[in-house]
């Protein structure tokens, strides 16, 4: 068969249901395959929506997302998608169709060096040169971006080779020589870090993205529940643990609340799990000077890295805890619960909002009550992502974000491929109105493929997060008006999507019931006052 | 701080570019940098000269290993290891100064590798310092031409880097 019938079949073994892509002519012949092969191919309205959706798509299912794109621009605008999913750990493939390898580096028509220009940010590539190479490449790839910490491959095809032939044998083991990740954690290192649990009075821990990559999320609220441990999350890792318990005190960082940050000040014991400290979570730990800290991580390369640490554990997070579990004690730590409660119960300021604008952060609590059990959340970037991040309540959801690029206009592909994902849960995407600019044309998929997704766009006609940091920066705003934008509403009423827009708080209420009745995508615009902070 | 990295890598395309762009991208420095096949010719084995205190050299050590190409990375202390470059030298020589050059190479252990009316051309292999040396010597003869290659370095004794 050919190299193009090959991938196609490749994908079908790996048990690969739906792609996101863009076509061109370089990636035609394998198209022209996928067509009659059962699997369902998702048009977005951009490249790099192709790469975001995958990415929601994989976090969702835990397997990679497999997005698409031709040679040149196409491949070019999946970039920043890639990069994306590259700092947050979030097993990609991304096939390309590249110029014909006879004429590769002659600068011919689209052409472009994508495995080059993609190479900071992929954990491996492959340029497909030899046909008879395809199946053994494919599965590499699919094994390369799900095990270890995960991350995206690219495979790029040339079109001729497309067309080439080839037998089709795909491989059910892969053998890399030169990569092979440690996944059980040293017994040592476990025997240390159970001592020190045994030995802290006020231990917390401090869970990111790395408890879902590992699919963890049980085995660590067993853990804090045997031992009586609280629990903060990085950005990346809310809703790792359900939010209502009683042992969770928030998220840490910059934009964190002060239950958890406090709680990072003030512990005995830090356990970093699954979390790389990026710098936006570090600031908690500044003034950390003698408190142990135990770094549990499947990259050894992220500790030590942002963080000096006492005693460092490699290996996959679920494992290790398990084997944790198993040999820590029961404990109660009640005065340093105590402690945390009266921080984190403490009365907070009553967010108040000008007439004709709704506090964004009522607006969040009152979608709580509407939300399903396992309903998943996916925020952009911005003021809209704190206020999103500090108050949304999730018990057995999911929260998606894109934590390490802060890349704008992740949230509404991320929802497309979430919702391909899991179809039965409730997805919900909240933007800002600037990034809702950078994304809207992805409404068009919704409507053609059916994906009921439901969107909140928060009004405040301008870049906020940024004015912000201005105005704390420089005294004044540049640049950050959004005069001239179009009312979402009616951009939504374009593509066929119901639509409301809601100015008061007393609003909302009606309006979140109204999108979480409807069967169909729904739109919500939110107004919100220009001046309204995400500090606060 | 100097250190000397030994890689062994796949024998690929691109894994030079995966490496160097490594280095450029977080900002680590490169002082040398030779690369060869091995007796096994599907790997090759890459040697820096890197230069960082020890948690760059640790961070290093570890963003290389996560590279799929690279097989082994270890970096070694300098005694260790013995170590050799390769520098081929152009200097002027009139046939007067011939004799005194000829003599500098004897006790230099240098070939000389070429020579013509008006210049000879030496060759050392030897560790880096003494060929700092070699050329501190032959400059006041006036240097037309430097070639270098990196450090290459194998461990001392019986001790190697094997997959
Ligand atoms: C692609 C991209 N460009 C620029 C930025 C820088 N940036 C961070 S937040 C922000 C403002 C986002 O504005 P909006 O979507 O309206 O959300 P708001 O902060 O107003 O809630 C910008 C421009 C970014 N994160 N991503």
């Amino acid at each position: 068969m050919t190299v193009a019938r090959a991938m196609v079949e490749c994908l079908k073994a790996e048990g690969v249901k739906h792609v996101f892509g863009y076509p061109g002519a370089a990636i035609c012949p394998f198209y022209d395959e996928l067509i009659s092969s059962g699997i369902e191919h998702i048009l977005v309205r951009h490249e790099v929506n192709s790469g975001h959706a995958a990415s929601g798509y994989a976090r969702m299912t835990g397997k990679a997302g497999v997005c698409v794109a031709t040679s040149g621009p196409g491949a070019l605008n999946l970039i920043t998608s890639i990069a994306t999913a590259y700092m947050d750990s979030i097993p990609i493939v991304a096939i390309t169709g590249q110029v014909n390898s006879d004429q590769i580096g002659r600068d011919v028509f689209q052409e472009a060096d994508i495995t080059g220009s993609a190479e900071p940010f992929v954990k491996h590539s492959y340029i497909v040169k030899d046909p008879a190479s395809i199946c053994d490449v494919i599965k590499k790839a699919f094994y390369i971006a799900e095990t270890g910490r995960p991350g995206p491959v690219l495979i790029d095809v040339p079109m001729d080779v497309q067309n080439m032939e080839c037998e089709f044998c795909y491989p059910d083991k892969v053998e890399i020589r030169s990569y092979k990740p440690t996944t059980e954690g040293n017994k040592l290192q476990l025997k240390r870090v159970a001592d020190a649990i045994l030995k802290a009075d006020k231990p917390v821990i401090c869970a990111g993205g790395g408890v879902f990559l590992s699919g963890a999320e049980e085995e660590l609220r067993e853990l804090v529940h045997k031992c009586n441990i609280p629990v903060i999350n990085t950005m990346m890792g809310l809703s790792n643990i359900d939010m209502s318990d009683p042992l969770y005190f928030g998220m840490m960082g910059m934009h964190g609340v002060r239950s958890a940050n406090y709680a990072v000040a003030n512990c005995d014991l830090l356990i970093l799990l699954g979390a790389r400290m990026g710098d936006r979570a570090v600031t908690a730990l500044e003034g950390l000077r003698d408190t142990p800290i135990i770094h549990i991580d499947i990259d050894p390369a992220e500790i030590g890295k942002n963080v000096d640490v006492t005693t460092p554990v490699v290996g996959d997070i679920k494992k290790i805890l398990t084997q944790l579990i198993s040999v820590v004690q029961e404990e109660k730590h009640t005065e340093w619960l105590n402690e945390l409660n009266a921080v984190k119960n403490a009365p907070a300021d009553v967010p108040g909002s000008k007439p004709g604008t709704l506090d964004p952060r009522l607006f969040i609590r009152e979608l709580n009550k509407y939300l399903e059990k396992d309903a998943v959340i996916v925020s952009d970037v911005g003021s809209n992502q704190i206020w999103t991040v500090n108050n949304i309540m999730l018990t057995k959801g999911r929260f998606l974000t894109a934590g390490g690029m802060g890349t704008m206009g992740y949230s509404l592909p991320a929802a497309l491929g979430a919702k391909k994902a899991c179809p039965d849960r409730q997805v919900i995407a909240l933007c800002g109105d600037g990034s809702m600019q950078m994304q809207f044309m992805e409404l068009a998929t919704a409507v053609q493929h059916g994906i009921d997704i439901k969107i909140i766009v928060f009004v405040n006609n301008c870049l906020g997060m940024v004015r912000e940091y201005q105005e704390r920066l420089y005294s004044r705003a540049i640049a950050v008006d959004l005069d001239g934008s179009p009312s979402y509403e009616a951009i939504a009423g374009a593509y066929g999507i119901k639509a409301e827009t809601v100015t008061e708080n007393s609003q909302a209420e009606q309006a979140i019931r109204n999108m979480v009745e409807s069967d169909k995508p729904y739109l919500i615009q939110v107004i919100v006052d220009k001046e309204e902070d995400s500090i606060i | 701080m100097k250190h000397t990295i030994s890689i062994l890598v796949e024998n690929q395309a691109g894994v030079l570019a995966r490496i160097s762009g490594l280095f450029a991208r977080r900002a680590y420095n490169i002082d040398s940098l030779a690369v060869g096949v091995t007796a096994d010719e599907n790997v090759s084995r890459i040697t820096i000269v890197a230069d960082g205190d020890d948690h760059i050299l640790e961070q290093i050590l570890k963003q290389l290993n996560k590279l799929i190409d690279v097989i082994k990375v270890r970096s070694f202390s300098e005694n260790e290891l013995l170590t050799r470059e390769l520098v081929l030298i152009k200097v002027n020589c009139t046939p007067a100064q011939r004799a005194e050059l000829i003599s500098i190479a004897k006790i230099t252990e240098a070939k000389i590798s070429d020579i013509s009316v008006n210049t000879i051309t030496l060759e050392l292999s030897d560790y880096s310092n003494k060929i700092k040396t070699f050329e501190e010597l032959l400059r006041p003869y006036g240097i037309k031409e430097i070639v270098r290659t990196g450090t290459v370095a194998i461990q001392r004794g019986s001790a190697s880097l094997t997959i």
